[in-house]
Formats: C-alpha cells, sequence, structure tokens
C-alpha cells in the first residue's frame, strides 16, 4: 500500500464513521452557531462594530467548535480499540496522523462553512468581497488549528479527564494561530488594499506550517507504547 | 561533573549568594531616578524571568534527549524542571503587576511581552497537568517529552510575534544600543541576582532530582516484595 492509499482510507473511515452517527460534526456545528448567536445578542451591533468584532467571534466560535471534534476524533478510537488496530498495521505512524489530520480539517471546514452562512445571516455582513483572501486565511488557520488538535487530541485521550486536557493543551499553543487569524481575516474583512492582508496571510501560513510539520515528526512518539 | 559539584557545596553558595543580593538590592543599589524605591523589583523580576525562560529550554532538550537516547534521567530532569521553572513563572507573574501599577498606573496590559509570559505559564501548567492526569505511567515519559518539544516550539513563535508588535514593556536597558545603560552598582546588583537566581534553580531542581530517584528505588523495593510475598 502506497501512503496515499493509507491516509485515503483513514479519512474514508472517519467519514463513514461521521456519516453513520453524524455525532461529531453536528455537535460542532451546534455548538459554534450558539457561539455566533449569542456574541450576536451579547452586542448589538452596528456596521462598523461588527468589522471590529466579526472576525474574533468567527474564531473563537471554530476554536471552540474544534476542541469538540478533536476531542471525538481519537476518543472513539481509544474507546473501541481501534488505536490499537491501526498501530498494529504495518504502516507508517505519520501516515496516521495526516489520515486523522484531515478529517479533521474537513469536518471543522464544513462546520466553518456552516458558520459563516449564519453570520452573514444574522450579522447582515457579506464575505463575497474578499471571499479569496479569507478562503485563505480560513484553509491556513484551519490546517495550523487541526494539526495541534490531532496530536493534542492523541496525547489527552491518554488522561483521565482528556476533555479539559486537550483544551489546556491545545490553548497556549495555539493562541498565535488564532490570533493572527482573526488580525488577517479583519484587515482582509475590510478591504485593506494590496500588502496588508497579505502579509497576514504569510503569518498565519507560516506559523500553520511550522506547528504541522512539528506535530507530523513527533507524532510517531505519541502511538507508542 | 555533578560529583565535582556537590550539593553541599552548591547550596553553601546558593545560601551567600541570597544575602548578598538581598543586600545589594536593599542598601548598594541606588534608588531609581523617577520609579524610586519600587524599581527595586526589577532585580527579582529579571531574574525570575531568565530562569523560567531558561527552564522551558532544559524541557526542551531533555525531551530530544529522551526520545532520542531514552534516557530516563533526561524525563526526571524535564519534569524536576518543569515544577521549577513554574514557581519562577509564577514569580515574575506576581512581582510583575506590582511593579506596574505604580509604574505604568494599571496592573496588566496585553503587551506582547507580558503574553508570553503568560502564555509559557499556561504552558508549564498544562505540562505538570499531563503528568498528573496520565492514566498509563508507562507512557508518560513520552507523551510529555512531545508536549515539552511543541510548547517549546511555540516559546519560539512567541519570541518573533514580539517584534510584529510595539511594546509597553520597557527595552532592554543592559545591550539595548546609545542612550540606555545603568548605573554600575545597578548593573552589579542585577548580575549578582542572576547568578543567584541561576543557582537556586538548579539548587531545587537538583533536589527534586533527588527525590525522583528516592522514589524510583522505593517502587522497586516494592515490587521486590510484592513479588517476594507473591512467591512464597
Amino acid at each position: 500500500m502506497n501512503s496515499l492509499t493509507i491516509i485515503w482510507s483513514i479519512v474514508l473511515k472517519d467519514l463513514r464513521v461521521e456519516w453513520r452517527n453524524r455525532e461529531t460534526l453536528a455537535s460542532m456545528c451546534v455548538f459554534g452557531l450558539l457561539i455566533i448567536f449569542l456574541f450576536n445578542f451579547a452586542f448589538e451591533t452596528a456596521r462598523e462594530e461588527t468589522l471590529r468584532l466579526l472576525p474574533a467571534v468567527l474564531w473563537v466560535a471554530i476554536a471552540f467548535a474544534g476542541v469538540l471534534g478533536f476531542n471525538r476524533s481519537f476518543a472513539s478510537e481509544r474507546e473501541n480499540s481501534c488505536l490499537e488496530g491501526m498501530t498494529l498495521a504495518p504502516v507508517d505512524p505519520s501516515m496516521i496522523f495526516v489520515g486523522k489530520m484531515l478529517a479533521n480539517l474537513l469536518f471543522l471546514g464544513i462546520a466553518e462553512v456552516v458558520m459563516a452562512f449564519a453570520a452573514t445571516l444574522w450579522f447582515n455582513f457579506s464575505f463575497l468581497p474578499a471571499l479569496g483572501q479569507l478562503l485563505l486565511i480560513a484553509f491556513f488557520g484551519t490546517l495550523g488549528y487541526a494539526a495541534l488538535g490531532t496530536i493534542f487530541g492523541a496525547i489527552a485521550a491518554n488522561t483521565r479527564m482528556r476533555e479539559v486536557m486537550l483544551t489546556v493543551l491545545q490553548f497556549p499553543v495555539a493562541f498565535w494561530i488564532l490570533m493572527l487569524s482573526i488580525d488577517s481575516t479583519s484587515s482582509a474583512m475590510r478591504g485593506d488594499p494590496g500588502g496588508n492582508w497579505v502579509g497576514g496571510v504569510a503569518r498565519v501560513a507560516g506559523i500553520s506550517v511550522v506547528f504541522t510539520v512539528a506535530s507530523f515528526l513527533l507524532f510517531e512518539y505519541v502511538l507508542e507504547e | 561533573m555533578i560529583r565535582k559539584f556537590p550539593l553541599r557545596l552548591h547550596s553553601a553558595l546558593t545560601f551567600a549568594g541570597l544575602v548578598v543580593a538581598l543586600y545589594m538590592i536593599f542598601l548598594y543599589a541606588p534608588e531609581e531616578m523617577t520609579m524610586g524605591e519600587v524599581q527595586r523589583i526589577f532585580y527579582i523580576h529579571v531574574p525570575a524571568a531568565w530562569v523560567s525562560l531558561m527552564g522551558f529550554s532544559i524541557i526542551f532538550v531533555a525531551s530530544i534527549v529522551y526520545l532520542w537516547k531514552r534516557a530516563q534521567f533526561a524525563d526526571e530532569l524535564a519534569h524536576a524542571t518543569a515544577e521549577v521553572g513554574f514557581i519562577f513563572c509564577t514569580c515574575v507573574l506576581v512581582t510583575g503587576p506590582l511593579w506596574a501599577k505604580p509604574a505604568w498606573g494599571i496592573w496588566w496590559t496585553w503587551d506582547p511581552r507580558l503574553t508570553l509570559t503568560f502564555l509559557l505559564w499556561l504552558l508549564y501548567v498544562a505540562y505538570l497537568m499531563l503528568r498528573s492526569y496520565l492514566v498509563n505511567p508507562g507512557r508518560a515519559a513520552n507523551l510529555c517529552a512531545v508536549v515539552g518539544i511543541i510548547g517549546f516550539v511555540d516559546v519560539l513563535i512567541d519570541y518573533m510575534a514580539i517584534r510584529w508588535w510595539r511594546t509597553q514593556h520597557p527595552q532592554p536597558v543592559i545591550l539595548g544600543g546609545p542612550g540606555s545603560g545603568l548605573d554600575p552598582r545597578m548593573l552589579a546588583t542585577l548580575l549578582v541576582s542572576l547568578g543567584t537566581f541561576t543557582l537556586l534553580f538548579f539548587l531545587l531542581v537538583r533536589i527534586r532530582l533527588g527525590l525522583a530517584g528516592l522514589r524510583r528505588e522505593l517502587s522497586e523495593i516494592r515490587r521486590t516484595l510484592a513479588f517476594r510475598t507473591s512467591e512464597d
């Protein structure tokens, strides 16, 4: 089996499990929507304030929804001893990481689309003018966040109180990914001319790639008995 | 190397250093012109910040050594350093606002350097929590080493991020370029304090390592005893 087949079969397995019970994605979307809904009532915003608040609201919702998904990702594998099966299979552990990360990325991406759609309706705000830039930022921000979520999810699954542990591990490390994503989302939404958002995207991409590579390299030690 | 520097000598030097540092901080160093007496916190704040940052670097190196060589000592060193480093990092977060209130008029501001310290503190908390919540202690060393390495990557990124924002935190005073510089007596006090804090840090880590060794011995004795009783 080449590595692409391995990765694809892990992603497909996760999608199939999700399709049968629809637990993870549904809870991520509902939770994200609830956060946006609550913020909308907490601050009744004029357009200028929407521009200032919406990026932060969206990324906070993404961050929390992500934690829900990452927790399920490895907890379910451990509950049914599937992880042992995967580690016993003669495949490179890094491929397991890539497969799980892509599945997490996909779930979080779908939840993001749902949240962005709700934000469009509830905040009366259109993302279309800066759609390309926002997609780039969302992709890179989510990539780094999902990579950290996957490796920390695998670590937290070994602990008591794993829900708490994942949050405690994830947020201090993912802080700058979220911070920079909020920053560049904000400048893209404001329609900053030219250079400003490009630098922002470059920073988000740089940090995300660093964390993704680090998680990729270290993952085999997480699975080791 | 550790044998050449016996624990008693280390303790004696640290104690002497603490006495000298206290004398220099409160009696020898001149009063600062604009901030007055409150500036003396600086001689505790800066060394504590230095050792807590150094602490996480030691965890990083020890984590790599552990994953590479599987040396139990490296794992114990990382754990001991995390506990001691956490105390010093807490000390930075306590002395900082105590100084900031009279000097800036506010206890806290989300300045990048303060954010960095707070994130470092959170990393220490996460690392220690992970140690205590692991179900299977056999995997603890591996998992903690991974967190120790990713955590340090985060600290390095924090360092870069600082350069992307303006900072309200005082700029480096010692090698900060023209216009900066300390009174020689202040500089001497700071250097003595830095040295003493470093000695104290390593002394605490050594004591903590000794404790880890004793625990290991104890669990081995218990295992042997349990084995013998099961044989009888």
